[in-house]
Formats: structure tokens, C-alpha cells, sequence
């Protein structure tokens, strides 16, 4: 199983020091916060995506890009990319752009936002939310199967012979998940194109959850793509963690009281008992993420919401290194042992296992497109069989 | 045809003891005598919104209902048949019940009979169940009886309305629920993704074919 963190990129007065960073101090924490999980050997960083504030993370791949470039082995995520305002067109490209640069260290995570303004300030109308999130992926996708592309749709301007550039690396897209709360549609449409299905569950009771992930699993089989256990799933978390739990409580405490998010609502001890949320010693965590696989079953990545509600940045890397020294290890074992059988996957697709499945099926997609391939079909002119490709996956660039 | 029916009551009074408590236990009591005239075994729960005071407003701020509330609106979506009654406050229903209303799932009253019923100090009120209530459970698609029953002070005194006083218009309300929900089959348990679309059928809603 994987483990990660998420950052919603809030800008949020520290209740206890009365500080509030500004934009460019916060973008520059989530830097830090992402450089210092790939060192401390956490597998993912996720990003979110917002245009408005009190968020400052608006541009991903630009964050994502650099972060590339300067982490070794983390995979870099987004949570989530907005499929409903974004042009499918550009997240084709843009995401392509990322996976070349970051030598397929990444994935991405499709969402439709949480703000129902987001909409009209990029043109678009909310109660499309769903349709447009149907259309725009499925154009996202064939803009990354096929070269040249002949489109047209209800949302945006047709495409006559467009190619996205530049192709995906070695010819296989992204791996993409689906993240949804509520709307099974979502979880319909991971199931059917066999993506993988993240449920943010952090302010929801596992039994919602279960419910989710269990429409997801059933859709998944149902469609093809393997038995119901073998779906990828991911959950999401958030914890706040001390060695003692009555320090972590009370270190706590004024962050959750305040938060935005939560702050002013249900009291700490009744949002610790409902939801995801975990504030307490290292082995409280364990105990309580070990059960969840009981509940959804075996899933393959959990990630963790830990940068959040005024956090300073120093706490936040000692979370980052208590995850990982004292946690994951741990819960790793705990619940890699409850996988029901060896063909359910330990972890999301590698890109190198995507690599792989493609040229045993057959289905590698063209990595170039060079100037004398022709662009009718789409096929390739130039010397060689693109599935005699070495799979550059993990190959850190630049590094 | 005996079946099992299930009689919600929402009660919005803030005082122990309510007179809105009370008028929702009378309507309660007229309807499960005009269903078990009728051959029906009927099981009431009731939600006294007063008890989750705090957990309403925390459903508002987080967007999911905890603990007691869970259950109780677990209760209400599977009901056969509810009686919602509030106290009156500054021309309308009062603020707990909006708000309780509020975090109803919006498809979660659809076709369930509904009867009305408010308390008030005065009868100069009563038409606020007309020009409030009713649009409000109109608004979320439920079956919402003709009747409504309101009860001012003096209704209790019996010196309301001496025309159709309180007990015969509690007595023909209840019939009138009870015959509403006896006309129905009884309630299931609801499948959260039973309406959920196939796939083809999110493309096609969208112009395009699988």
C-alpha cells in the first residue's frame, strides 16, 4: 500500500501564534512540506486544485514541475484536477508535459470541485457538473490514445485532426483517479474505464465510505476489468500525531477549534469519533487506519491531510517524519497482511507495469509523433516499433 | 391487507413539555387508530428535534449528520408516513425546524404523506401551516395532506373553535394520513445507488455513444 499527503493549500491563521503567511509563503511550505516527504520516503505528494482564496494552489503541473525536478523517488498526484472547468485539451497537455518531465513519477486524480463559483469564472455551468466531467475525460483520454483526433462535443469547440502534444511517455497515458464524496456517477465512471476510485473520506463516516467503495468495486467487475477486489482504490485521512496522545490532543485542539473547515462545529472529540480524523499517539493511528481495510477491503493508497487549519511548517515536517519513522511502517505490514490474495494489487500501477500490461496487450500507443508520421491515421512512418521502446519509467530527470 | 407501516413524528417544540410535542402525539395516536381500524399493524418513532439541537447545527457547518441524528433521519427516509409539527415563531416555523429541514437529503421526502400540523399562541396564525409549511414539503416533492392542524392556546382550553374544535380535527386529519399511507405499499429500505445511471446512460444523456 501506498501512503501519502494531500495539501488543500489553505492559507489559515495560526490560532496559536496569530501568524497568517501570505501566498507566496504558503506556496513555498508546500514545496518544502512535498521535498521533505520524498525524503523522509513517504510514496506520494498530491497537490489540490482552487482558484479561489483562501487557497493559494491554483496551477499544479507548474508546482508538480518543479517538484519533479527535485524529489527523487515520491510520485507526484493532484487532489484533485478540476474536469469540469478545465479544458480537457490543455490537462492533456499539460499532464503529458508532467509525466515526460517527471520520467512517469506521477498520476492525477479528476475532480469536479468544491465550489460551485468555480464554474462561471471559467465559463462553464455547475449544473453540468456531471456531463461536463463525463465529456471532458473522455476526450482527456482519447487525447492521450490517439494521435490525431477528429472531436466534437457539447462543451467545448470541435477538434478537427488535433494532436495533443507532447504524446504520453512511451505511449501510455497517465494513471488517473476519480475522486468523489457523493455522486456515485463518479464512481460509475472510474468503474467503467477501470481507473482507480479515491474516496476522500475526511469528513465522513466510514459507513459512507464502505457504501462508495463497495458501488465502485461491483461496477468495476462488472465492467471487465477484473473482480470486484481487485479495484484500485484510496481513501484519504487526516491525522495529527504526538508520541504521548494527550500532548497531541492538547497541541491540537486550538488548530481544530478555529479551522475554517470544521472549527466552531462539532467538538473534537465527537469529529475524532465520526470521521477519518485521528489526533493521538503513533499507535492510535496504526490501530485506527489498520481497521479500515476491514471495512472497504484491501486498498492501495491511503493519503493524509496533515498542512492544514494554520499549521506551522515546522510541526508539519515533524508530522511528515513521524508518518513515516514511526507509522507507516508499521500500518504498512499491518495491513499488506490482510490482503485477501496475491492478484489484488499491492499498490496503484507503476508506470513501468503499465508499460508492461500495454505491450502485452498489444495497445502501446505511438510515444512520438515526428514530422513524417502520417497524420491521417495516426500512425508512425519513421524507423521502429514503438513497442520495442525501453520503458523509461523511474527514470529521475535530470538527476 | 395487513402489513407493517411506519409512523415518523418530527417535533420541533423547545420546551419539556411542548405543546407541539403534544399536538404531534395526538395526530400520532388518531392516525394509528384509523391504520389499525383498518387492519394495520403500525410501528411510530419519534424524533424530538430538541434532542439534536446541537448535532442539526453541526450538520449544517460539517455536511453529515453524527450519532442520534444519523439514525433518526435513517428512520425518516424509511417511514411510510410522518407527522411534522413546529412551534410558531415570528410569523413561521421555527428556525430548529427549518433547520433540520434544511439537512434533509432533497429527494429524501419524495411521495411520503406528510401531515402537517403547528402550535401558536393565538388563532390568528393558523394560516402560516398554508403560507409556510405547506411549500416547504411541496418544495421537496412530498405528498403533502390537504389538512393541516393548528392548535393555539385556547384550542387546549376547548374554547378555540367551537365550530370544528381540536379533537374532531385531530381525529380527521389522523383518518385522512392513515388512508394515504394504507393506500401505499409498504415502505423499503432505500438502495443509495438504485438510481444510479450506467455508464452508456451518462454518455448518451450527453449526445455520445459508448
Amino acid at each position: 500500500m501506498q501512503f501519502g499527503i494531500f495539501s488543500v493549500s489553505d492559507v489559515t491563521t495560526d490560532p496559536v501564534t496569530g501568524h497568517t503567511p501570505d501566498d507566496t509563503e504558503r506556496v513555498r511550505s508546500m514545496l518544502t512540506i512535498a521535498r521533505h516527504a520524498d525524503e523522509a520516503g513517504l510514496d506520494v505528494f498530491a497537490t489540490g486544485e482552487h482558484h479561489n482564496p483562501p487557497f493559494v494552489a491554483s496551477s499544479p503541473t507548474t508546482m508538480l514541475g518543479y517538484l519533479a525536478g527535485v524529489t527523487r523517488n515520491i510520485t507526484l498526484s493532484t487532489a484533485t484536477t478540476l474536469i469540469t472547468t478545465n479544458d480537457p485539451v490543455r490537462l492533456a497537455e499539460e499532464y503529458a508535459m508532467l509525466q515526460v518531465v517527471s520520467g512517469g513519477r506521477m498520476d492525477l486524480m479528476m475532480g469536479r470541485g468544491n465550489t460551485g463559483p468555480v464554474y462561471p469564472w471559467f465559463g462553464k455551468d455547475i449544473r453540468q457538473g456531471i456531463p461536463l466531467a463525463i465529456e471532458n475525460y473522455a476526450l482527456l483520454r482519447r487525447l492521450w490514445t490517439e494521435d490525431v483526433v477528429d472531436w466534437q462535443g457539447k462543451f467545448r469547440t470541435p477538434l478537427q485532426g488535433f494532436t495533443s502534444t507532447p504524446r504520453p511517455l512511451d505511449g501510455v497515458p497517465p494513471f488517473v483517479w476519480h475522486g468523489s464524496i457523493r455522486s456515485p456517477e463518479i464512481a460509475e465512471q472510474a468503474a467503467y474505464y477501470g481507473d482507480g476510485f479515491l474516496h476522500n473520506n475526511i469528513f465522513w463516516p466510514l459507513s459512507h465510505t464502505k457504501q462508495m467503495v463497495t458501488y465502485y468495486r461491483q461496477r468495476f467487475e462488472h465492467y471487465g476489468h477484473g473482480r470486484a477486489d481487485q479495484a484500485i482504490v484510496g481513501l484519504g485521512g487526516q491525522v495529527f500525531v504526538r508520541k504521548n496522545s494527550q500532548d497531541a490532543v492538547a497541541e491540537f485542539r486550538p488548530y481544530f477549534d478555529d479551522a475554517p473547515v470544521y472549527g466552531h462545529g462539532p467538538s473534537m472529540e465527537d469529529f475524532t469519533r465520526e470521521t477519518p480524523l485521528t489526533v493521538g499517539s503513533p499507535q492510535q493511528v496504526i490501530d485506527r487506519y489498520g481497521a479500515f481495510v476491514d471495512e472497504v477491503g484491501y486498498y492501495q493508497r491511503q493519503m493524509f491531510l496533515i498542512d492544514h487549519a494554520g499549521l506551522p511548517l515546522k510541526t508539519v515536517l515533524e508530522q511528515i517524519d513521524i508518518l513515516a519513522d514511526e507509522i507507516v511502517p508499521e500500518l504498512r505490514r499491518i495491513v499488506e497482511a490482510k490482503r485477501p490474495a496475491d492478484d489484488v494489487p499491492l499498490n496503484p500501477p507503476t508506470h513501468a507495469e503499465r508499460v508492461a500490461t500495454a505491450l502485452r496487450a498489444g495497445s502501446l500507443g505511438a510515444a512520438h509523433v515526428g514530422g513524417t508520421e502520417d497524420r491521417w491515421t495516426g500512425l508512425r512512418a519513421e524507423e521502429g516499433d514503438p513497442r520495442n521502446l525501453e520503458p523509461t519509467a523511474g527514470r529521475p530527470f535530470g538527476l | 391487507m395487513s402489513s407493517d407501516r411506519t409512523l415518523v413524528t418530527v417535533s420541533a417544540g423547545l420546551s419539556v413539555p411542548s405543546s407541539t410535542r403534544l399536538l404531534a402525539d395526538r395526530l400520532t395516536e388518531a392516525t394509528v387508530e384509523a391504520l389499525e381500524t383498518a387492519g394495520h399493524t403500525v410501528t411510530v418513532k419519534a424524533i424530538e428535534l430538541r434532542g439534536h439541537a446541537h448535532a442539526i447545527v453541526d450538520a449544517m457547518l460539517t455536511g453529515f449528520p453524527t450519532g442520534d441524528l444519523s439514525a433518526a433521519l435513517d428512520t425518516l427516509y424509511a417511514a411510510d408516513g410522518a407527522i411534522a409539527v413546529t412551534p410558531l415563531f415570528t410569523t413561521t416555523y421555527s428556525g430548529l425546524f427549518k433547520s433540520f429541514v434544511d439537512i434533509l437529503d432533497k429527494d429524501a421526502l419524495r411521495g411520503l404523506p406528510v401531515l402537517l400540523g403547528a402550535t401558536g399562541g393565538t388563532a390568528r396564525h393558523s394560516l402560516a401551516l398554508d403560507y409556510s409549511l405547506r411549500p416547504l414539503f411541496t418544495y421537496l416533492h412530498a405528498d403533502v395532506l390537504p389538512m393541516a392542524v393548528f392548535a393555539a392556546t385556547d384550542d387546549w382550553a376547548g374554547a378555540g373553535d367551537q365550530v370544528n374544535p381540536l379533537p374532531a380535527r385531530i381525529t380527521r386529519a389522523g383518518a385522512d394520513l392513515a388512508a394515504r399511507i394504507a393506500a401505499r405499499e409498504p415502505a423499503t429500505p432505500a438502495d443509495p445507488f438504485g438510481s444510479t445511471p450506467s455508464f452508456a446512460d451518462l454518455l448518451a444523456r450527453g449526445g455520445h455513444s459508448a
